[in-house]
């Protein structure tokens, strides 16, 4: 067995060995290394989908390394990994080790991407891990000279089924070397990637370690702090710097004053046409002579943005850039002529922020051998394409290591720090570290769009829907890309020169109602600003999940009060799926739900109480919650007292890491139903701090969060970590019709909103 | 610049630095101690918490001038993996962060919080953490753990 050969043996030391960490005196850094010196991949045949060994290895003493090609963002991912790769390999859970994020060391499997972890991640490591055990049974029917059928294997160990003592151990087969197997790639990159074997995967039944709670592994690391941050990289040589964005939208640099910062002793400015940074040793002189930089800006001669309290008007008159019809049954128009009472409404929401917790930021080490970028974006793997598009230079000199950053849920500016970095440190010829300011993490990062959605029904002299349409308006979902491969969706791409590349996108709801009549439409409108807009819009958390269903459950709540019914046997009414029909009931019943129509009857003093429920699909996965609010109709403020989810993902790997995942969702979703909305004026925007874009504050958290998971072993897993906020917005407007008798069709549902609502009713 | 000595975690240490510059970045730059991290350089979230002669500070506005002779203590001089304080197994044992980029100023305020008001309730634990953000959404992770904390430390 050469070095070569050689499996590292631990997760660390296999990133140290291949040079992405070192201990140093003060306990872990990040070594600037470059490929040059540790050339991907030498620790091990190529990292390519085609090769056994990029997705799983066993090390010299036994343990399994799986590599993920997609990352953890605290939601129990990697856990789950393990725990998938653990029984198809029939070793114990705690053996089996996630690498993840690096692009050196796994594929491109897409990154954290639309909750496919699991759903389409998980596929090629329950293969490759299959595959891997089928190799060593084979190997060890050679060694013990009994055949395959004949064999068991117990925690790593394969044994003869007649005789325990004929037994070989994986380490002893394998351990430290390679498999030099190749496996069937499908030609596909990112989420969709996977690949076929010899080997047939366990079927649900023999789980042992799926659907067993394991706690997460990151969390020990993140309460002692322990574990690095990106924002904790730190290469020697390494300088810091601070973007300048310009004051308003629309403007291009005219002049910098690089003498407007000479009283930081060794700060300086690097432009590159209208990207704009100041660069210092340390930190606090970058931060100040970010403050002190004098550029003069050219504005543009209009103003880019309508007034703010215009937006869902402009949405409404702006041109239809694209249009599509998902859903279309019947003849919708042709039955509105026979309704015996037509029900309409809309519903608006505003621009979101992803309002990362910190601001994003990455750190670049360019030299003329090779690129190392350290980034917390959710797609490494696309950071590498971008930065070597950026750049000029290969993909395969360019090393993109995910490292935790401060948060995430989406396109935001981690994207665009990453790219920035890269460019900062070509620029000055040293490795860089960037992060932005508060603003920056609010103001400029990509925004979920703003929409309106236009809901009809139609009902006949019976009350029976007849007809339904729900059409939804609204800004790009992807007007910048939700990765960054290319530089033309990243404000250092566009303000350097390169021409945007605007795409239409947007949803329909996603449900089961069965109306024979029936017509989900969506229609975009193009950007307010084409190139580096602080309004462009892009993915945040469930793409326009929360906004299309607070829309489209709120007008079937609105339906079954129109005809006077329970708002739970509605939908159970008009749904058809099974799993749809029981995750419904599993939340009505789990909340102790009395049938009865909204609102309530009593409906007097200060505080009134109400609940609601919603509904939806998304990408296989089903939801229901049940919110139970009060209403302080003085104050204007609603409290979230509690909700029940019922949450149908299929086969559950891991029930606890499940069930924070969902109480994230719940309270996420709450916060930008009651909170958020990105502020602008005709130039800028204006919300550039958490006093400005407020957010949940722990006062407004709900009291109870009452999760039923329901478990289909015989379904394929689909996704988690998105579909629970979809629910959120409706079941608390629905919560407060019941309370009040009064729609609430315009998110946030601020004080100021709840009180002018019930003032006119 | 200035030399201005104060203590982290026990240990004294001097600083060179601008007087006005904010207490987190020579935590994290001058003294290589990443704890406590920059998550708005306002006062407004509660990520650079430390505790400055066991007042919970929100490190990224105070400066340096205004720390020296005095005693900080960061997430890592409050307890270790070894010798944890009662709130870090409580959030182990909760599960409580998703990204973790803001558990340092839960942990941070709540343990001041609990040291004056062990018994506090539900609600007076809500008004003293107010303000503090979270964007994964873990208050309810939170307020469990913190309760779980209050009955060990009981």
């Amino acid at each position: 067995m050469n070095a070569r050969n050689q499996l590292p043996l631990s997760r660390r030391e296999f990133l140290k060995a291949s040079g992405a960490l070192i201990v140093g005196a003060s306990g872990p850094v990040f070594f600037g290394d470059t490929l040059a010196q540790a050339p991907a991949g030498s620790l091990r045949p190529a990292v390519v989908p085609t090769e056994l060994d990029s997705w799983v290895a066993i090390t010299a003493d036994g343990r399994v390394v799986a590599f993920f090609g997609k990352m953890d963002m605290g939601q129990c991912l990697d856990v789950a990994i393990a725990q998938i790769v653990a029984d198809e390999l029939d070793v114990a859970y705690e053996k089996v080790e996630v690498v993840m994020g690096d692009t050196a060391l796994t594929c491109n499997q897409g990154g954290a991407s639309g909750s496919t972890g699991i759903s389409t991640g998980a596929r090629p490591l329950r293969n490759a891990a299959a595959e891997a055990r089928r190799l060593l049974v084979e190997s060890a029917s050679q060694k013990l000279g009994v055949p395959a059928a004949q064999l068991r294997v117990d925690n790593g160990v394969v044994s003869a089924v007649s005789d325990p003592s004929k037994k070989v151990s994986y380490a002893e087969l394998i351990g430290g070397r390679h498999f030099n197997h190749q496996v069937e790639w499908n030609k596909q990159t990112g989420n969709p990637m996977d690949i076929k074997v010899q080997a047939k995967p366990k079927s649900p039944s023999e789980y042992r370690v799926v659907g067993k709670s394991f706690p997460r592994r990151d969390v020990a690391g993140k309460v002692y702090r322990t574990d690095k941050y990106v924002t904790d990289v730190s290469l020697p040589g390494m300088l810091h710097a601070r973007v300048i964005r310009p004051t308003r939208a629309a403007c291009t640099v005219a002049s910098v004053d690089e003498a407007s910062i000479r009283a930081v002793k060794g700060a300086r400015v690097v432009r590159e046409k209208d990207f704009v940074a100041v660069l210092a040793e340390h930190e606090w002189d970058a931060v100040r002579a970010s403050r002190m930089l004098k550029v003069d800006w050219n504005h543009a001669k209009q103003s880019p943005f309508p007034p703010m309290a215009e937006l869902h008007e402009h949405i409404r008159r702006a041109p239809v850039q694209k249009r599509e019809e998902p859903v279309k049954r019947g003849d919708v128009d042709a039955a509105f002529k026979t309704a015996a009472r037509v029900v309409e409404a809309e519903y608006e929401w505003p621009f979101q922020s992803h309002a990362s917790m910190g601001p994003a930021c990455a750190v670049a080490d360019v030299r003329a051998d090779g690129v190392v970028v350290w980034t917390g974006s959710q797609k490494p793997h696309f950071v590498q394409l971008g930065v070597a598009r950026l750049l000029g230079v290969p993909p395969e000199k360019v090393r993109a290591i995910w490292v935790t950053g401060p948060g995430s849920y989406g396109r935001n500016d981690a994207g665009d720090a990453a790219l920035d970095a890269a460019m900062l440190s070509k620029l000055a010829g040293k490795p860089v570290r960037v992060q932005g300011m508060r603003q920056d993490g609010i103001a400029w990062d990509p925004k979920g769009p703003a929409c309106v959605h236009r809901a009809r029904a139609a009902l006949d002299a019976s009350g029976k829907v007849i007809a339904y349409e729900f059409i939804s308006k609204g800004f790009s979902r992807i007007n910048i890309q939700t990765n960054e491969s290319d530089p033309s969706h990243s404000l250092v791409g566009m303000s350097t020169g390169l021409p945007p590349k605007p795409n239409d996108a947007f949803n329909v709801p996603a449900e089961s109602y069965v109306f024979d009549n029936k017509l989900l439409a969506w229609e975009t409108i193009a950007p307010l600003l084409d190139s580096c807009s602080p309004l462009r819009t892009s993915h945040l958390r469930d793409p326009v999940g929360p906004e299309i269903q607070f829309g489209s459950e709120q007008f079937i709540d609105e339906l079954a009060a129109a005809t006077g019914e329970d708002p739970v046997a509605f939908r159970l009414k008009y749904v058809t799926a099974p799993r749809d029909a029981a995750v419904i009931k599993a939340a009505a019943e789990k909340a102790l739900w009395q049938a009865r129509p909204a609102p309530r009857a009593n409906r007097s003093g200060d505080v009134r109480p109400g609940r609601g429920i919603a509904y939806a699909q998304r990408g296989g996965s089903i939801v229901a919650v049940v919110a139970e609010i009060e209403v302080e109709r003085k104050s204007g403020r609603i409290r979230a007292k509690k909700f029940t989810v019922a949450h149908d993902c299929g086969l559950i790997i891991n029930p606890e890491g499940l069930r924070y995942t969902i109480e994230g969702n719940v309270v996420h979703g709450l916060s930008r139903t009651l909170f958020e909305e990105v502020r602008f004026d005709r130039d800028r925007v204006t919300s550039i701090d958490w006093m400005t874009y407020p957010i949940l504050d722990i006062a407004d958290a709900p009291e109870s969060i009452d999760v039923v998971l329901i478990n289909r072993p015989e379904v394929a897993p689909t996704g988690a970590g998105e579909p629970s906020i979809r629910v959120i917005p409706a079941a608390v407007a629905n919560a407060f019709f019941d309370a009040t008798g009064v729609r609430l069709r315009k998110v946030p549902l601020t004080p100021e909103r709840v009180k002018a609502a019930l003032a006119r009713a | 610049m200035a030399s201005i000595k104060f203590a982290v975690d026990g240990k004294p240490v001097t600083v060179n630095a601008d007087p006005a510059m904010p207490l987190l970045y020579a935590l994290r730059n001058d003294l290589e101690m990443s704890n406590p991290h920059f998550g708005c350089g306002l006062a407004q979230c509660g990520a650079c918490t430390v505790h400055l002669d066991g007042e919970p500070v929100r490190s990224c506005v105070m400066p340096l001038s205004a720390v020296a002779g005095r005693k900080v203590t960061t997430l890592q001089g409050l307890g270790t993996p070894k010798k944890p304080h009662p709130l870090q197994a409580a959030f182990v044992e909760e599960q409580v962060p998703q990204c973790g980029y803001c558990v340092n100023g839960w942990i941070m305020t709540a343990a001041a919080f609990l040291k004056k008001n062990p018994k506090a309730t539900d609600s007076q634990v809500r008004e003293a953490l107010a303000g503090l953000k979270c964007r994964c959404g873990t208050h309810v992770a939170i307020l469990r753990a913190i309760k779980r904390a209050q009955s060990m430390m009981a």
